[in-house]
């Protein structure tokens, strides 16, 4: 036995044990911090939401809520359809390059059936609400208005398929939220493959 | 051992020997004399210095109203809002509590802007009290916090949505910010699950954390010294009692002094909640009287006053990640002052007219942007906001340029005073 200190051997013991301390610190941290993700119950909650659209005539428009947002369903007709090709030059990002939607929704219409349009209806702004002005014309909105989605907080403009007009304060087109066909007259919103 | 055996004598009597027992276990005349009775503060501090105890006098109210406040109010999205309601109308003098904390919200925020400036008017920022400024800021973000957690506990339509749009700056991040605001909320929108878990940092996390960082602050003022309006540290010109000739003790003068702040400030805030409590929607917005719904947003959304500085930053830059980094860099930017400060004086009395200039701008700036915040967005509400902004952050920017060529005034050694 020798009485000196050997302090390159207390100085790793130190360290190791500090490393040791860190660790197991940083893996009593992991529950904590995961018990801010939502829960079971916030999961179930947030679960799809199927709606029955076989009673939606041409040109109405139904909302259901979908994790505490409104979802706009529109059943679009031949005429609202035809309108939309024409659109491109006033609008901000006509074939969805920066928005947010599923893959199968970046078209033109917006949607898996041209017919039925499916909206997140919250402005991509500041999370308003965005009305439904379809009617052209509507002077609510302005003379030469083609119709559309107008936002009352902001003035912010959205064509019949939810994409966003230039010069106005969002910045992206409405999103489209994940959805499917269950059946021809049924939709599931919230999910989009099969096994969701 | 000794020198508390001497308090006790000293003191003499039964009191004295308490004193005495107590201070052989616990440094409590120690602390007495080190931190107010022998703690040597300028003598020439003026009303500028009121902000900083008055701080502290607000932290107190706020933290006595909102324990109150918590024996009535249910953090549950099914009855906060109407907890509240019971609270201003059923609950023996509710109405007087809550007025006090809400408007104490905004006193905190108007007290610590003064404090804050004041310290930009006489350099206190600079060395050697970087580290005293740092906790400071980190004072200011806590407040910041608490203030936005606190917003959304009365479950009105303006906290719902305004913590919608706040939380939602989160997912301006790239790759992980739709995760994190999810986290955030843990929920797929704000919901019961999100007030919860802010009613718990509003009334427990963030609160520890403020009263650890006063005292900190206060440890940090206490070991270098209060600054003051010539910027000249008076501890290099001692007495040969080693206090310095320029200081006086803390008590029985500052305590005096502070408690005309006080009286003055107390006679205000009074006047606010008898009469105003609302302030017109600035301190109490009015769509926030309406229950929250996720369905409905109000007309038009603006975040409480002391935010909208920041929150026209925001809305002045038309891309969403670069607005909020901006707008981030608004506030963090301040930490950064004792190292873009360059000039050789500390105080404005000794500064050349381009600081003069660029505070002056400054303060416009902020007042402006203050005001644009609470606005509607127009383009030329827009285009002001931006020139502001730019303004804003020449102010900081530019900083190490202006201060190292701006001409300053020689500083004498000793401070300006003239009794009274």
């Amino acid at each position: 036995m020798t009485e000196e200190v050997d302090t390159g051997r207390r100085h790793f013991l130190t360290v190791a044990t500090v490393a040791a301390g860190a660790v197991g610190a940083a893996f009593a941290a992991v529950p904590f911090l995961a018990s801010w993700k939502p829960s079971a119950r916030a999961k179930a909650m947030g679960a799809p939401v199927e709606i029955d659209i076989g009673k939606l005539e041409p040109g109405a428009m139904v909302k259901v809520e979908w994790r505490g947002k409104a979802i706009f369903v529109l059943h679009r007709t031949q005429d609202m359809l035809a309108k939309l090709p024409g659109m491109g030059s006033s609008l901000r990002d006509p074939d969805s390059n920066e928005s947010d939607q599923p893959e199968f929704a970046r078209n033109e219409a917006r949607a898996l059936k041209p017919e039925y349009l499916v909206l997140v209806g919250v402005c991509t702004h500041l999370g308003c609400a965005p009305l439904d002005k379809f009617t052209p014309g509507d002077v609510t909105v302005s003379a030469d208005w083609p119709g559309g989605f107008f936002c009352p907080c902001h003035g912010s403009k959205f064509d019949l398929s939810g994409r966003v007009f230039k010069d106005v304060p969002a910045p992206t087109n409405l999103p489209v939220p994940p959805y499917r066909f269950v059946s021809d007259t049924r939709i599931l919103i919230g999910a989009e493959a099969e096994n969701a | 051992m000794g020198s508390t055996s001497q308090t006790a004598r000293a003191g003499g009597g039964r009191l004295g020997a308490l004193v005495g027992w107590i201070d052989d276990r616990f440094p409590m005349t120690k602390l007495w004399k080190e931190q107010v009775a022998e703690y040597y503060a300028p003598k020439n501090m003026n009303f500028w210095y009121y902000f900083g105890s008055l701080a502290l006098l607000v932290l107190v109210i706020q933290i006595l109203t909102g324990i109150f406040l918590t024996m009535n109010y249910k953090p549950s999205s099914a009855e906060a809002f109407s907890s509240v309601e019971y609270i201003m109308r059923d609950v023996e003098w509710g109405w007087l509590i809550r007025y006090m904390h809400s408007t104490g919200a905004s006193a905190f925020f108007i007290v610590v802007y003064l404090h804050m400036f004041r310290a930009l008017l006489y350099g206190s920022y600079q060395k050697p009290r970087e580290l005293l400024w740092i906790f400071g800021m980190l004072i200011y973000f806590a407040l910041m916090a608490e203030a936005f957690f606190g917003y959304l506990l009365p479950w009105g339509n303006m906290s719902y949505w305004g913590a919608q749009v706040i939380v939602s700056l989160f997912g301006a991040i790239p790759v992980i910010g739709d995760s994190l605001t999810e986290w955030i909320r843990g929920d797929f929108y704000i919901s019961d699950v999100t007030l919860n878990r802010f009613f718990a940092l509003h009334v427990i996390a963030i609160p520890i954390a403020l009263i650890f960082l006063v005292i900190a602050h206060l440890m940090a003022l206490h070991e270098v010294g209060s600054n003051n309006p010539d910027g000249v540290e008076i501890k290099k010109v001692k007495g040969p009692d080693g206090i310095p000739l320029d200081g006086i003790a803390f008590h029985p003068y500052y305590t005096v002094k502070d408690l005309v702040g006080v009286g003055v400030f107390l006679i205000l805030f009074c006047l606010v909640i008898f009469f105003a409590p609302t302030m017109g929607g600035y301190f109490l917005e009015h769509a926030n009287f309406d229950p929250a719904n996720p369905l409905q947003t109000p007309p038009h959304i603006a975040p409480v006053w002391y935010f909208t500085p920041f929150y026209a930053i925001l809305r002045a830059v038309p891309n969403k990640l670069a607005g909020v980094g901006l707008m981030g860099a608004a506030v963090v930017l301040f930490v950064f002052l004792p190292w873009l400060d360059r000039s050789k004086v500390k105080s404005i009395r000794f500064r050349g007219p381009i600081f003069k200039f660029f505070l002056v701008s400054f303060a416009i700036a902020f007042v402006a942007l203050g005001y644009l915040g609470l606005q509607p967005p127009t383009p030329l509400y827009t285009n002001l906001a931006r020139l502001f902004t730019v303004v804003y952050f020449a102010f900081f920017l530019l900083m190490p340029w202006y201060t190292s060529i701006d001409r300053t005034k020689p500083v004498p050694t000793r401070v300006t005073y003239h009794a009274h």
